[in-house]
C-alpha cells in the first residue's frame, strides 16, 4: 500500500508538473528574456535575466497606465467586496432568522441572480440613466449587484450555527437591532466572512467581462483590461505581455498562500451538504 | 462554491413561530436589513433583466427604441454566424462540463488516497482556479501557437506535426474548451474531494470484509455517495460553460471565421457593432437556453438522490 503511494504520487507529481506547472515556469521564463530571446517562444533559460527590467518598462508602458490600474483594481476589489460582505451578511442573517413572507422573495432573487446571465447592454442603459457609466463607481455597483447572491448563500447557511440564545441575551443587556448584528452577530462570522472576501476579491480582481462592459477607457482601465490591450495591439513584444501576466498574477497568489485553508475550508463546508 | 445546488435544495426551517404585524415591527430582525442589499441588486440586476425582455424587441440606439417586434430574434435564427454560436454554446458547455465531472472526479479519488506530496498537489491543481482568465488565455495563446508554440515543439520531438489549435476552424472551439478544463478542474477537484471526505469509511471497510475490487467499491459505494457533489459540478460548470465569455474572447475571438462563437461572444460583437437591440436579443436567447435547462436538469438531479 505505502509502496504504491509512492509510486502514484511520483507519477501524479510529475503529471501535473508537466500540465499545470510548465505553463507557469514558460511565464516566467518568457517575461524573464530580452524582447529578441522572447521572439522565438520556446523553453530555453534567457542569454540574459531581465525580469526587473521587463517589469520596470511594463510598469512605466502609457505612463505608467499599469501602475494607475493597479491602483484602479485595488480601489474596485476593496471598494465592491466590502459593500457586498457587509450587505449579503444583513440579507444572509435576517432571511435565516426570522421567517417572514419576503423570505420566499428573497430566496428566489438569490436563485435567480446566481443562475440568470446579467443583461449586459441594459445595465449600460440603466447605469447612464443614473450617471454611472463608465465610472468606477458603476464597476464597484456592479459588482456589488451580481456577487450578492453568492454571498448571501454562504452567510446564510452560516448564520444557522451561530445560537439564538445569544441574540435573546443581548436584546435582556438592550442591544437594538442595528447593535445586535452588528456588535455581536457580524464578529461571530468571522470564518465565512474570510471564504467571501477572499473568493470574491479573487473574482472582482480578475474580472475582464464586466470591466470591459462598464468601464472602458485607457484612463480607468482595470488590471486585466491593461492585459487585453496589450495583446490586442499585436506587438511581438512576449516578454513584457508576460510580465504583465506574472505582475497580475501575484495579488491573487497572495492571497492563496495566506488564505490557502481557509479558502478550502469554507468552500468545501458550504459546496456539499448532501 | 455551494452556488446552486444548496440553494435549489428546500430549506428546512423550524416552523415559524406565529407573528402578528405588531411582534414583527418589533422584531430584532428588521425587515429594512434588505433594504441597501436589494436597492442594488433591483437597480442593477433585476431592471435590466427585465428591461431586456423590451429592448430585445426593438431597434435601439441606447437614447431611443423603435418597437420592431421579433425581428431581431429571427435575425438571430436566421444568420447562420448567430446559430453556429448558438450551437457552439452547447458543445461548449456540455464538453467542459463533462470533462470537469471526470478529471475532477479522478483527481480527487487520486488525491484523497494514500500518496505522497498530497498537499502539493492538491495546490498545484487548484492554483490556475486562482489565475485570472485573460492570463491564462494570453498564455494558452502562446503555448499553442501552430509554429512557434510549445505544445507543438514538443510534439515534434515524437514526430507528429502538431495542428493549429485556434487557428484550424474545427479545432478551435476544442482547443478553448481544453483551456476552460485545464483552468475549472481544480474547483471541481475541490467540490469532490469535500464530498469524499464525508463518505463515512465504514463502508469502505465492510466492502473489503465482503471482498470487494478496487473498482466495486468505486462503483457501489463512491459513485453513488458522491452524488451531491456531481449535481454542484454539473450545474455549476454548466452554468459558467453556457454563458461563457472571456476565455474566447481572448483567445480565438470567435475566429476562425464564426467558428468558435458562442453566445456571450455574439452578445458582445453585436454590442460593438452598435446594435443594441439584436445584443439584448441573444441576452434574451441566453437567459432562456440556461432556464430551460438548468432549472429541470437541477429538479432532477436533487430528486434521485440515494436512500442512505
Amino acid at each position: 500500500m505505502r509502496r504504491r503511494g509512492v509510486a502514484l504520487g511520483s507519477v501524479a507529481v510529475v503529471a501535473t508538473a508537466v500540465v499545470f506547472v510548465v505553463p507557469f515556469v514558460f511565464v516566467l521564463l518568457t517575461a524573464s528574456k530580452t524582447q529578441q530571446d522572447a521572439l522565438d517562444l520556446d523553453f530555453s533559460l534567457p542569454t540574459r535575466w531581465a525580469l526587473l527590467e521587463n517589469v520596470r518598462t511594463v510598469l512605466a508602458t502609457n505612463d505608467g497606465q499599469l501602475v494607475r490600474a493597479f491602483w484602479n483594481s485595488t480601489v474596485l476589489t476593496v471598494a465592491a467586496v466590502a459593500i457586498m460582505t457587509v450587505l449579503a451578511a444583513m440579507v444572509g442573517y435576517v432571511v435565516q432568522r426570522r421567517r417572514s413572507r419576503w423570505n420566499p422573495v428573497v430566496d428566489a432573487l438569490v436563485l435567480a441572480g446566481l443562475i440568470i446571465p446579467p443583461a449586459v447592454v441594459p445595465t449600460i442603459w440603466v447605469l447612464q440613466g443614473i450617471g454611472l457609466f463608465k465610472t468606477m463607481a458603476g464597476l464597484i455597483a456592479v459588482h456589488v449587484a451580481f456577487g450578492l447572491s453568492f454571498c448571501i448563500l454562504l452567510f446564510r447557511a452560516f448564520v444557522a450555527t451561530i445560537p439564538r440564545e445569544l441574540d435573546e441575551a443581548a436584546l435582556i443587556d438592550g442591544a437594538g437591532p442595528s447593535r445586535l448584528f452588528f456588535s455581536v452577530i457580524f464578529p461571530l462570522l468571522r470564518a465565512v466572512v474570510v471564504t467571501v472576501v477572499v473568493v470574491q476579491a479573487v473574482t472582482v480582481f480578475n474580472d475582464f467581462t464586466y470591466a470591459l462592459y462598464f468601464l472602458p477607457g485607457a484612463d480607468n482601465a482595470t488590471v486585466q483590461l491593461t492585459l487585453y490591450n496589450y495583446q490586442s495591439q499585436g506587438l511581438n513584444q512576449w516578454n513584457l505581455l508576460f510580465a504583465d501576466v506574472l505582475l497580475i498574477t501575484i495579488p491573487p497568489l497572495i492571497m492563496y498562500a495566506f488564505f490557502n485553508r481557509q479558502i478550502v475550508a469554507g468552500m468545501t463546508s458550504g459546496a456539499v451538504k448532501g | 462554491m455551494t452556488l446552486v445546488h444548496s440553494a435549489l435544495e428546500r430549506t428546512t426551517e423550524r416552523p415559524a413561530r406565529r407573528q402578528t404585524r405588531r411582534a414583527g415591527a418589533r422584531s430584532p430582525y428588521p425587515t429594512w436589513f434588505f433594504l441597501p442589499a436589494g436597492v442594488f441588486y433591483l437597480v442593477l440586476f433585476v431592471v435590466p433583466t427585465g428591461a431586456s425582455f423590451w429592448f430585445a424587441l426593438t431597434r435601439w440606439d441606447l437614447y431611443s427604441a423603435e418597437f420592431i417586434g421579433l425581428d431581431n430574434f429571427q435575425q438571430f435564427f436566421r444568420e447562420p454566424a448567430l446559430v453556429k454560436g448558438f450551437v457552439n454554446t452547447f458543445v461548449y458547455a456540455f464538453l467542459t462540463s463533462g470533462a470537469k465531472v471526470v478529471l475532477g472526479l479522478a483527481l480527487a479519488v487520486l488525491l484523497t488516497s494514500q500518496i505522497i506530496a498530497r498537499g502539493w498537489l492538491r495546490s498545484v491543481v487548484f492554483f490556475p482556479v486562482l489565475v485570472s482568465t485573460i492570463g491564462v488565455g494570453v498564455m494558452f495563446k502562446v503555448l499553442l501557437d501552430p509554429f512557434d508554440g510549445a505544445v507543438n515543439t514538443v510534439l515534434s520531438w515524437v514526430g507528429v506535426t502538431g495542428p493549429g489549435w485556434l487557428t484550424d476552424p474545427s479545432l478551435a472551439l476544442f482547443s478553448v474548451a481544453m483551456v476552460d478544463v485545464w483552468k475549472g478542474v481544480g474547483l471541481a477537484t475541490l467540490i469532490y474531494i469535500a464530498g469524499l471526505v464525508a463518505i463515512p469509511q465504514e463502508y469502505y471497510e465492510a466492502a473489503r470484509v465482503d471482498g470487494a475490487s478496487a473498482w466495486q467499491n468505486f462503483r457501489s459505494i463512491t459513485l453513488p455517495l458522491v452524488r451531491p457533489a456531481t449535481v454542484t459540478v454539473v450545474l455549476l460548470s454548466l452554468i459558467g460553460g453556457l454563458r461563457s465569455f472571456d476565455l474566447i474572447w481572448t483567445m480565438t475571438r470567435g475566429g476562425p471565421g464564426f467558428s468558435s462563437d458562442v453566445i456571450g461572444s455574439v452578445i458582445y460583437k453585436q454590442y460593438q457593432a452598435g446594435f443594441y437591440g439584436l445584443s439584448t436579443a441573444g441576452n434574451v436567447v441566453l437567459f432562456v437556453v440556461i432556464a430551460v435547462i438548468i432549472f429541470p436538469l437541477s429538479r432532477w438531479l436533487n430528486r434521485k438522490e440515494v436512500p442512505l
